[in-house]
């Protein structure tokens, strides 16, 4: 008789490495690397088909302290190494993390390209709107005004908004989560692990040094109910204390509304419902800002296709299947074109 | 030696490229030099936007592209002005009289009409109306005027064959298949090139053109083909990683001279090879560094400014000690420079152009089917050492054709790569006592996991270490480890001449046909000179300083200012004179031999 021994299941425990972590006590950092060591048992793979890789700045520290393959490379081109593992190993799960000034500043290209490109990777971009490991000089997602020993006078360019940037380079996976959100984080990195192609996720990430309490004006407890919506396929998009707002949208401009359910005749079949494979309706919630508007927290977009990855696969088994010679037989690929003998 | 000119859109390299295969298959050795301009239409009838083709060939071993043309095709005044001052005294220059228009005189900068002054005086001038004799030929066609004068090429073609008493075959059957969707102008360009062809053979041309037959060359016996650069280096490449047992992922942006290797390798899927075409530079280096992380072989390829935007990510392959092949196809610089003119001058860059004590080994290819071997041995250098391995060659030997001995593949040796499995006692940066390299464990393999990355690492467990004592240690250690790679490479041979004497030659890269053949002249002058070519630029041989103390004077032929001989004075202190050229063109044989005289007068 044959007698299986089910695989043992790991623990977040499995998934902690031995280095001391040494993020700022109290970074939002040591929330997510907590919700991410929570997450990997429950994707039913071995540890060593983990990698994760990195880029430079606090968020980049990360690989070091997962019990995975981890490669922590050079500022802002994590997305472009992370490609190189995945079209050289395809059955690898490969997570990419990076912050605003890694993903978005000296990497917005790479990361343009992999979301285009829809390269099978999981990206977590840890957002605190501040440059931590070079001392606290403004991102690219700082908000105008931002003081910091680069912009003593405050900042002046405008800040870019990750989602929106996801979208608008092709991704088909986009959702944001908040450092705290303990039991809400794990739900978005198994979605993102279970959708074929980039998957992109902004994580809100407090820096308590440099940036502190950047967030709270949707994040603070007495306000997180009006400031937030999460938001769910299926179901329509409500929000407040009593889930007594919602969404509606004003077909002459094309814009959403913040309308009251039970006010001016307002009933819930007049809410939006959430599609979360309308890009349209990603565009909108994804530039939905507080105070005006509630900040829009989950899977904003998912609408999978075929990935990068497969494809060049595909072409090269189709490559493979399609030749005469012998796989492999170089003298076959030498003699490939017109030769001649020379004699004596 | 034949140079045929003309405009961009007139057809030259592929005029060039039949009349090489051709040349070949008549068992003329031959070598082949390609200038075209960088516009890639430029304006029709202008001086910068003539394109050229050189061939050399001969019954004797024929090493270089040639000083000056005895034949010189000029298919408009541009193409005339631009290449006539090359042409040998006496020497035949056949000319498209129809494309002598005012208008197109005056594009060319002539006042006056050459075909009417004194201008081809020291030549032999051949006048045929090409334009009309060629519209005659295709007019049963149908074609409009525009196609059917792009049928020149051929008719040119057609009376060069005549006069080489060339096959026409091969040509014939190559456009059929190029143009089997339009029969028609396959039709047309075969009969354009057999009305050339007959019009040598009715016509009254002067007596002394035509009917030149070049003997057979003392050639190797052997099954041959004609190889560019840029295919060379792609089957080395998959050649190498099959010894190695590794798939191959190549990561490239296109950049010129380089991206012919890109298309070469993109048709190559079926050898387990994955091309991919990067948003950048740094994007194609640090896809190719990913790839050798995860087990495959990573390599890159780029020109010079494209190698000085891979830099910091190659100094994370020297920090985190993976294998990386860089191909580097030189051009003339700096910045953007002359994209299509070639170059050596990035020997700098590829030894010492990273920040730190960051070393890696460099190679250097010599020729277009010398990039076969080089490829492969950077293949073994990286997968054995664990270190990026910086491949030089150029524009070129990446566009230049010669014919090759095919080698049989059955006969290279093996080099298998072994990774790491064995859990007990890892850590990534444990290495082999021999030659330094760490192990290499991918992920997937059970029990490694572990962290890689550019901070500098413990020596003995390959934790994140700031430890003073322990950073001298791991400089000296990657320093130590390339310099190994020494006792692993041949000891330098000398490629002509004796192992001591007056005067060594020293060049590296695709300066060895000009270099050969001057050394070869004045050996036959009675000149005590030898040849030594560099294939290894770094290290260097454990040899070569010996040999170098052993002749009374050594000159470094290179194009660039000198960077060779600065190399090796840096590292040998010994008194090396530099012959430079930095002109975009190749070295003439004449240039060197004058330089050895020089040398052997003073």
């Amino acid at each position: 008789m044959n007698v299986t021994t089910p695989l043992e299941k790991l623990t977040p425990k499995d998934f902690t490495s031995d280095q001391e972590v040494r993020w700022c006590p109290g970074c939002g950092d040591y929330a997510i690397l907590k919700a991410v060591q929570k997450t990997m048992p429950e994707l039913g793979l071995k540890r060593e088909n983990i990698v994760f890789v990195s880029g430079i700045g606090c968020s980049s520290r990360f690989p070091y302290y997962m019990e995975t393959y981890g490669f922590h490379t050079i500022h802002g081109r994590a997305p472009a190494f992370a490609t190189g593992v995945k079209l050289a190993n395809p059955e690898l799960s490969v997570w990419v993390v990076t912050g605003d000034g890694d993903g978005l500043s000296i990497g917005g290209n790479h990361l343009l390209h992999i979301l285009r490109r829809n390269v099978d990777v999981q990206i977590l971009l840890f957002n605190n709107e501040i440059y931590g490991l070079t001392k606290g000089q403004y991102s690219p997602t700082s908000r105008i005004g931002t003081r910091s020993p680069s912009t003593p006078g405050g900042s002046i360019d405008n800040p870019l908004s990750p989602t929106e940037f996801a979208l608008g380079a092709g991704a088909r996976f986009v959702a944001r989560g908040i450092d705290t959100q303990q039991k809400h984080l794990p739900d978005l990195f198994l979605r993102a692990h279970a959708h074929k192609g980039a998957s992109f996720i902004e994580i809100f990430q407090n820096c308590i040094v440099y940036n502190d309490a950047v967030f709270e004006d949707f994040t603070a407890k007495p306000v997180a109910d009006e400031r937030q919506i999460h938001v769910e396929h299926g179901k329509p998009l409500r929000f407040g204390k009593d889930g007594q707002h919602g969404l509606r949208l004003k077909p002459q401009s094309l814009a959403l509304e913040v309308v009251t359910v039970g006010e001016n005749g307002v009933t819930e079949a007049d809410l939006l419902v959430h599609d979360e494979t309308s890009r349209p309706l990603a565009n909108l919630l994804a530039a939905m800002q507080p105070p005006d508007f509630p900040m829009a927290i989950g899977i904003l977009y998912c609408n999978p296709t075929e990935s990068y990855t497969e494809k060049v696969q595909r072409q090269v088994e189709d490559a493979k299947a399609k030749t005469k010679a012998a796989p492999g037989d170089i003298n076959a690929l030498l003699r490939s074109g017109h030769t001649w003998e020379v004699t004596d | 030696m034949v140079r045929f000119a003309g405009d961009s859109g007139d057809g030259m390299q592929l005029t060039g490229g039949q009349f090489t295969l051709t040349t070949a298959l008549a068992e003329n050795d031959l070598a082949t030099f390609p200038d075209f301009p960088a516009e890639i239409r430029a304006p029709a009838g202008t001086t910068y936007g003539v394109s050229a083709f050189q061939i050399n060939f001969g019954a004797r071993r024929i090493k270089t592209a040639g000083d000056e043309p005895d034949v010189l095709v000029a298919m408009n005044p541009a193409a005339l002005k631009v290449n006539l001052k090359d042409l040998k005294e006496g020497g035949l220059v056949i000319l498209d009289t129809g494309s002598f228009t005012e208008r197109n005189l005056q594009k060319a900068g002539y006042e006056k009409n050459p075909l009417e002054d004194e201008t081809l005086a020291p030549y032999r001038p051949v006048k045929i109306d090409i334009s009309r004799l060629t519209l005659e030929a295709v007019k049963e066609f149908g074609l409009s005027q525009k196609e059917a004068l792009r049928c020149k090429n051929l008719w040119t073609l057609g009376l060069i064959y005549w006069m080489y008493g060339r096959d026409r075959k091969a040509t014939t059957a190559w456009l059929e298949q190029k143009f089997a969707k339009r029969p028609e102008l396959a039709k047309s360009n075969i009969a354009a090139m057999d009305a050339g062809h007959a019009f040598g053979e009715t016509a009254e041309m002067p007596a002394e053109i035509g009917g030149f037959t070049i003997g057979e060359a003392d050639i190797e016996p052997g099954l041959y083909r004609t190889v560019t650069g840029s295919e060379a280096l792609a089957w080395g490449l998959v050649a190498g990683a099959k010894l190695a047992g590794l798939k191959l992922t190549f990561a490239s942006y296109p950049i010129t001279p380089a991206s012919t290797l890109l298309h070469t390798l993109a048709k190559l899927k079926a050898y387990d090879v994955v091309t991919f075409q990067a948003e950048d530079e740094i994007a194609a280096v640090c896809a190719a560094i990913g790839a050798s992380y995860a087990g495959t072989l990573g390599v890159t390829s780029s020109s010079g400014p494209g190698l000085a935007l891979k830099m910091e990510a190659i100094g994370l392959a020297i920090s985190v000690e993976l294998p990386l092949v860089i191909v580097n196809s030189q051009r003339a610089g700096p910045s953007t420079g002359m994209p299509t003119k070639t170059e050596q001058s990035d020997l700098f860059q590829a030894v010492w152009g990273r920040n730190a004590d960051s070393p890696v080994a460099v190679v250097a290819s010599r020729s277009s089917s010398d990039c076969f071997d080089v490829a492969i041995e950077a293949v073994r250098l990286a997968t054995k050492y664990m270190t990026p391995v910086i491949l030089l060659t150029d524009g070129y030997i990446a566009n230049a054709s010669e014919p090759w001995r095919l080698p049989d593949a059955d006969t290279f040796e093996p080099m298998p790569v072994v990774f790491r499995t064995d859990p007990e006692g890892f850590h990534p940066f444990l290495r082999d006592e021999k030659t330094l390299a760490r192990a290499w464990a991918v992920p997937g393999t059970p029990g490694l996991e572990h962290r890689v990355g550019g901070l500098e690492k413990d020596y003995d467990s390959g934790h994140i270490s700031y430890d003073p004592v322990n950073h001298q240690r791991m400089t000296n250690v990657r320093a130590e480890k390339i310099q190994g790679i020494a006792r692993d490479i041949p000891p330098q041979a000398v490629e002509l001449g004796e192992a001591k004497g007056k005067l060594a030659v020293v060049g590296w890269g695709s300066t060895y046909g000009p270099i050969d053949r001057a050394v070869a002249r004045a050996r036959q002058d009675g000149a005590d000179v030898a040849h030594i070519h560099v294939r290894h630029i770094w290290p260097l041989p454990a040899n070569l300083k010996a040999l170098l103390e052993s002749f009374d004077k050594v000159l470094v032929a290179e194009m660039n200012n000198g960077q060779l001989a600065t190399l090796l004075r840096s590292q040998y202190q010994l008194p090396i004179e530099s012959l430079s050229k930095v002109s975009g063109q190749p070295f003439r044989i004449s240039e060197i031999e004058a330089a050895i005289r020089r040398a052997l007068e003073n």
